[in-house]
């Protein structure tokens, strides 16, 4: 029954919301389904907090290499929580002026904007190492990418402007954002498509299993 | 001689080739953080799908609503906030009422601080707006896709109150609000998952709503199949395409301060990427002669 239950419900949800869309009818089922999501991913929370505090408790109760980031992740957890529930005006905590507001502007902004940040390093640093014209198909796009950095912005309009109009750096990138790239981006969207059923249909005749335990 | 000469020549492209990294990271800090000082006034045309945002909001008349979707985290503030700021300004400008939302947790604060930031203007000050009446915040709900789906119906099946918790039918502003069918635009400031792909999805083909986009640069190119086909009305891509909408809107801002430095990064990034092929070929070179 282990096995049985889930494959079952599965099957029984997707092919009700397949359904739905052709039979208005069913959209009462579809509703309660939909219900039942809401529920399920608003507690999927409870589930992150739950797991965040097992693993680094665990962590700083044996000791193990780095178990002080476990200390400031929980500790970064509670204070944020408490305050955010406690001394921030109840519903309207996230008010410009409340202490929970203060707390992500000064640290959460700062910090989640600085790790997504160095990503321009190492973008920097790979392209210096990588970026070489080897073959014809890898000259090709050393060319894009240098077309569309300098097209898209300020820079390339100062080194073309001395080309006639729709012949300079930036006209030459809008073409191929509206050409090549959305020819291409047009055929990877059908193929992912067409994957996406090709799974969903698997998932609910019960022939993709990985996500069943002991499968 | 010759031989010398050639020896000092390889040990230069080859110290070149493996020059240590963090000189690189100090020439890209160099070029982003030091243009940031100098106050420039940069003239760009505006691209055709940024226009098409502008021609979007424009065309609405006075006291329309505009759904407002914040799905992305502070790290693509640089790129969407300017965006999400010239949004509130071109519709508050327009006596526009704007309905805030997020599928993203951290969407809502995101729209509360670019609120924050364009309250501070002398002409939306002098509007006196007020919360309820000119702009509700709905918070965020946890759904994804679904939730688009459901306020396609009724709104109130996601978000029976705002994010301060005071239900729908006490808002003056919520209380004509059923649906799609009531709203005129949708703008998504996307940054991933779910974002603009799903709000086209979900809200556009089977509910048939406008919407228009601003995204991050990574994002954009993903959304021009839909601008071609119509279901996107327009995309403002990255901090170039925030830039133009604020020459469009008459009122430069932080992208187009924003677009000195990233065109001196990207200019040294080239600079870089051509170095390093000179270097990588003439030792090839050396190699097969």
């Amino acid at each position: 029954m282990r096995r049985e239950v889930p494959l079952i419900l599965t099957a029984i949800v997707g092919i009700t919301m397949i359904i739905a869309h052709f039979i208005p009818p069913l959209n009462i089922l579809k509703n309660l389904f939909e219900d039942w999501f809401f529920i399920i991913a608003a507690f999927a929370i409870y589930l992150g907090i739950l797991n965040l505090i097992l693993v680094n408790g665990d962590k700083i109760y044996k000791k193990q290499k780095g178990w002080l980031f476990g200390a400031v992740v929980i500790l970064g957890f509670l204070v944020i929580t408490i305050i955010g529930i406690f001394f921030s005006g109840g519903k309207s905590f996230q008010d410009p002026g409340t202490p929970f507001y203060y707390i992500y502007m000064n640290l959460y902004y700062p910090l989640s904007a600085t790790m997504f940040a160095l990503l321009a390093f190492f973008v920097a640093s790979a392209s210096y190492r990588a970026f070489r014209a080897r073959n014809v198909e890898a000259t090709m796009l050393l060319l894009a990418a240098f077309i569309l950095m300098l097209g898209r912005v300020p820079i390339g309009e100062w080194i073309s402007a001395w080309l006639p109009e729709g012949y300079r750096l930036g006209d030459a990138a809008d073409w191929i954002m509206d050409f090549p790239m959305t020819a291409g981006q047009k055929a990877i969207m059908i193929g992912i498509a067409l994957g996406v059923v090709s799974s969903a249909l698997r998932v609910i005749l019960g022939l993709e299993r990985a996500y069943s335990a002991g499968e | 001689m010759n031989e010398t000469t050639n020896q000092e020549k390889k040990t230069f492209w080859e110290k070149l080739l493996s020059i240590d990294r963090r000189i690189i990271f100090l020439f890209i800090a160099v070029a982003i953080s030091v243009p940031l000082f100098f106050k420039t006034s940069l003239d760009m045309p505006v691209s055709p799908v940024v226009q098409e945002v502008y021609n979007a909001i424009e065309k609405l008349e006075a006291g329309s609503k505009v759904l407002v979707s914040f799905d992305y985290d502070p790290g693509s503030m640089p790129e969407l906030q300017p965006m999400a700021e010239s949004f509130f300004r071109h519709c508050f400008r327009n006596n526009l009422k704007v309905i805030i939302m997020g599928l993203w947790p951290q969407g809502p604060l995101q729209a509360n601080i670019a609120l924050d930031q364009v309250f501070k203007d002398e002409d939306i000050k002098a509007k006196n707006l007020q919360y309820g009446i000119d702009y509700v915040n709905l918070g965020f709900t946890a759904g994804n896709e679904v939730v688009i789906d459901r306020m396609g119906h009724d709104f109130r099946e996601s978000y029976p109150a705002d994010s301060r918790g005071t239900p729908l039918s006490e808002i003056p502003l919520m209380r004509g609000v059923r649906n799609y069918d009531n709203i005129d635009l949708i703008l998504n400031l996307s940054a991933g998952y779910p974002g603009t792909m799903e709000w086209v999805q979900y809200a556009v083909d089977v509910f048939h709503v406008k919407l228009a986009a601003g995204n991050t640069a990574v994002q954009a190119p993903s959304m021009y199949p839909y601008i071609q086909t119509g279901q996107l009305a327009g995309v403002l891509g990255g901090m170039k395409g925030g830039a133009e909408y604020e020459i469009a809107l008459k009122r430069p801002a932080k992208a187009v301060s924003y677009m000195f430095s990233q065109a001196i990064a990207h200019g040294v990034i080239c600079l870089f990427i051509i170095i390093g092929n000179i270097a990588f070929f003439s030792l090839r070179k050396k190699k097969t002669s």
